[in-house]
């Protein structure tokens, strides 16, 4: 399996990871920046992101260029792959660490702040009865609710599920040069994807509006935001990068039997969709 | 001299001067621009490390605030750990892997690129925070809160910093593992790959997994400082110990991050100046899986006093010793590899067995932390701070020291002076143990650590640990002057520059050719 071929492409010399450096401390520069308090922060936060924005740009349309022009062998078609594969798995442990918290707060440190063991309560907080969802000792009378499965989560669900399957068909028809159906379902995807951010977007005004849950109400509306946001910020960029795979499509670009770069996004997408499911269980229902 | 080697039409365009050093893509410069910037930062901290040993030379307040202190403890592991010891192995890692596999570069050379340039940077927005308005961060390393939400202006940037500095592990972690799995030349099956490969492969995957976790922790004291999360604090139902769950979740795996390689590096060295081959190959790789794998379930040993269930703390204490099982079988092999060996003292040997000894003598005393009853006693003491000195100056940089020795000739085509190296090995060693042995004295006998001064019973050992901390830390000039000297000439290296030394990597001519391995060899 692992055997190398002669031929190896190596590219000699490149500038983006070095403007991406740039640009990526910039941008956390600025942040850091408008988080003390300092405005410039924001223009410092701005160039640095036009910088990363543009080394993605280039440094994509580099690979692209080279895999157009032949250059790449099955064997550095195999890299890619392995390099995809374990930034999903890095994602998944990202992802890992709030679903930690989460579990932790709820069956661990809440039942012993709120109650479960009157004695270590009235050591730890002056007895407060706590049961999940809650915002906390500090928050006990405050007016909120939590944020149910149905109707918004549960249309999300059945969203992200069916984009899962449209995405399947386009990836059929791309291997059977069917390339109609193809872009077809590939934006049917796209509107999917789109779909579920704006009803997530909804949702939190929803919850802002009318539920009165917030990101600062205790750790329910920590775990709650945290783990629907980053995940919303992850469907945004799988969004972008099916709507960038799409507009190749229609240049023409990937063959039947060679696209890595729509598979990457597909397994990127799927990736996606699996947290989800996740978060419908874990943060909605139970 | 790289104009010969440039075989190929598109090697032509390669970029000279400072430039070069920004764009390439090539293993062994980056490579070398890792190891070098680990020497700086090595440098860096071991400075820091002088200012708490000058502080600590006697009781009372002398020559620092105590805040700058506290600063120069939590910067000084910062800077060892990401800086210097992480960076030196992913160097080597770069150098070697290709090298021993019969790659003709890592996997994935542009992204390669990145995950280096990427360290200056963090690493300049970290060391800038001690410029900062309140200073730079002050509460340790492990930056647990809530004591951490009270730094200064410098708190988001260290944040990012160790975001960037994460995000380079895992960039280089990721090609890593696909050199390893997807680059390996005809015939090199896994289990015939040189065993430093099969500790990075192991490494790698350790840090994919973690880091991103830390990334999570870190977010969260973010949130916690600006956004109004309540992870860590319990008026809103989180929790400060949640942090160190999480943290130390990253914590451990990231310990053996940092000695995996280590391993791998003994495991080269000690077959090929004992001239035989490794003792227990499989057992070897099948150890440090197992090490691997019991990393992810003992993280709660690092937190033994913060009040956990018995249940909890009485899994955390066995599942930790269980990690003495395969550490015995490494040890048990390495000796048994010189058992019978006909067996020279150069100076990378020297490291090699001065790691044997120092870095068991730290597994002991890991394992006399891992009792839960007695760790209540040596929680917080400079029994800890011995303890994770030994495994890590003693194993860890000792390891990284005589994979230098061991592979200066095929880098630079010279041999260093083994004259100043074994200089260096005999003020190492004795220093090294002047200045941490005495420290679990003072641990056992109840000096806390991170802090600036003691109650005087325990300035005599304080004193004796100073005078050996200056020594080990200037004997580690002699080191750079061998270093640049070994740069600049000497002694012309053949292919194989150790008699006894076996693996791809001696078969390319010394210094290695700019390009390597253009076609992969057959291994039989």
């Amino acid at each position: 399996m692992a055997q190398a071929e002669s031929g190896y492409y190596v590219p000699h010399g490149s500038n983006w990871p070095i403007i991406g450096s740039v640009g990526l401390t910039s941008l956390v520069i600025g942040i850091a920046l408008y988080l003390e308090g300092m405005g410039l922060g924001l223009w410092v936060m701005g160039a640095g992101g036009a910088l990363l924005i543009y080394m993605v740009w280039g440094w994509f349309a580099d690979v692209i260029r080279e895999s157009v022009g032949g250059l790449y062998s099955a064997q550095v078609d195999r890299s890619l792959r392995w390099g995809m594969i374990w930034f999903i798995f890095s994602e998944i442990m990202f992802f890992g660490a709030f679903f930690g918290a989460l579990f932790y707060a709820r069956f661990l440190s809440v039942p012993w702040l709120g109650g479960e063991d009157p004695a270590t309560s009235r050591v730890l907080w002056d007895s407060a009865l706590l049961a999940w969802p809650t915002a906390g000792p500090g928050n006990l009378g405050l007016d909120w609710k939590p944020m149910g499965p149905w109707p918004l989560p549960t249309i999300n669900t059945l969203i992200l599920l069916t984009s899962g399957v449209t995405l399947t068909v386009a990836h059929h028809a791309l291997k059977e040069n069917n390339r109609r159906r193809l872009i077809t379902f590939m934006w049917m995807t796209i509107a999917l994807g789109l779909a579920f951010i704006c009803l997530q977007a909804y949702e939190y005004y929803e919850a802002y509006a009318h539920l009165n849950l917030r990101l600062d109400t205790g750790i329910y509306g920590s775990t709650f935001f945290m783990l629907t946001g980053f995940h919303g910020v992850h469907v945004l960029l799988g969004t972008i990068m099916l709507i960038v795979i799409t507009l190749r499509c229609m240049k023409g670009h990937f063959e039947a039997d060679s696209h890595f770069g729509y598979e990457a996004t597909a397994w990127y997408w799927h990736f996606v969709d699996v947290v989800w499911l996740g978060l419908y269980v874990f943060v909605y229902i139970m | 001299m790289t104009a010969t080697t440039h075989d190929h039409a598109h090697h032509a365009a390669e970029a000279t001067g400072f430039k070069r050093w920004l764009v390439t893509t090539n293993h062994k410069d980056i490579g070398s621009m890792y190891l070098l910037f680990s020497l700086a930062m090595f440098l860096v901290g071991g400075a820091m490390a002088l200012v708490i040993r000058a502080e600590l030379f006697q009781p009372g307040l002398q020559l620092v605030d105590p805040y700058f202190f506290n600063q120069m403890t939590t910067m000084h592991a910062l800077v060892m750990i990401f800086g210097a010891v992480m960076p030196a192995f992913t160097g080597l890692a770069n150098w070697m892997i290709p090298l021993m596999v019969g790659a003709p570069d890592m996997a994935l050379p542009r992204m390669n690129n990145w995950s280096f340039w990427l360290l200056p940077f963090g690493f300049a927005v970290l060391l800038s925070t001690l410029f900062m308005p309140g200073g730079g961060p002050a509460g340790g390393w492990t930056m647990y809160p809530p004591l951490m939400l009270q730094t200064g202006t410098a708190f988001p940037f260290v944040i990012f910093a160790i975001h960037i500095l994460g995000i380079s592990s895992i960039m280089g972690s990721i090609n890593v593992v696909a050199t390893i799995l997807n680059m390996r030349a005809p015939g090199m099956t896994l289990m015939k790959m040189p065993l430093f490969v099969w500790t990075w492969l192991i490494t790698a995957y350790l840090m994919i997994a973690v880091m991103p976790v830390l990334a999570g922790a870190i977010t969260m004291l973010l949130t916690d400082q600006y956004f109004g999360t309540t992870f860590f604090s319990a008026a809103g139902g989180g929790d400060p110990v949640l942090y160190q769950h999480i943290f130390w979740f990253f914590g451990h795996p990231e310990v053996y991050i940092l000695i995996l390689p280590a391993f791998g590096i003994v495991s080269t060295i000690i077959p090929a100046f004992a001239r035989k081959p490794l003792f227990g190959y499989s057992s070897m790789v099948y150890a440090t899986a197992s090490i691997a794998f019991l990393s992810f379930i003992v993280w709660a040993h690092h937190m033994f006093t913060v009040g956990m269930p018995l249940a909890g703390q009485l899994f955390f204490m066995y599942a930790t010793m269980l990690i003495a099982v395969p550490t015995g079988v490494k040890v048990f092999n390495w000796v048994a590899t010189m058992w019978r060996g006909a067996m020279t003292f150069e100076t990378p040997m020297l490291f090699a067995l001065a790691f044997v000894f120092l870095f068991t003598i730290g597994g002991f005393s890991g394992l006399m932390l891992a009792i839960a009853p007695a760790d209540y006693q040596y929680h917080d003491t400079y029994f800890v701070v011995a303890h994770f000195h030994y495994v890590l100056v003693t194993g860890a940089v000792f390891a990284i020291l005589a994979a230098a020795y061991y592979w200066l000739p095929k880098w630079t085509g010279h041999m260093y002076s083994e004259r100043l190296g074994k200089a260096h090995f005999w003020l190492s060693t004795i220093s090294v143990n002047v200045l941490f042995f005495p420290q679990h004295f003072l641990g056992l006998a109840g000096m806390p650590r991170r802090i600036p001064d003691y109650s005087v019973q325990f300035a005599d050992w304080n004193m004796i640990s100073s005078i050996g901390g200056f020594a080990f830390g200037f004997s580690q000039l002699i080191f750079v002057w061998l270093l640049i000297k070994c740069i600049r000439g000497g002694e012309k290296a053949e292919a194989r520059a150790w008699e006894g030394a076996e693996g791809l990597e001696w078969e390319v001519p010394s210094p290695a050719p700019h390009h390597t391995f253009d076609t992969p060899p057959v291994v039989r």
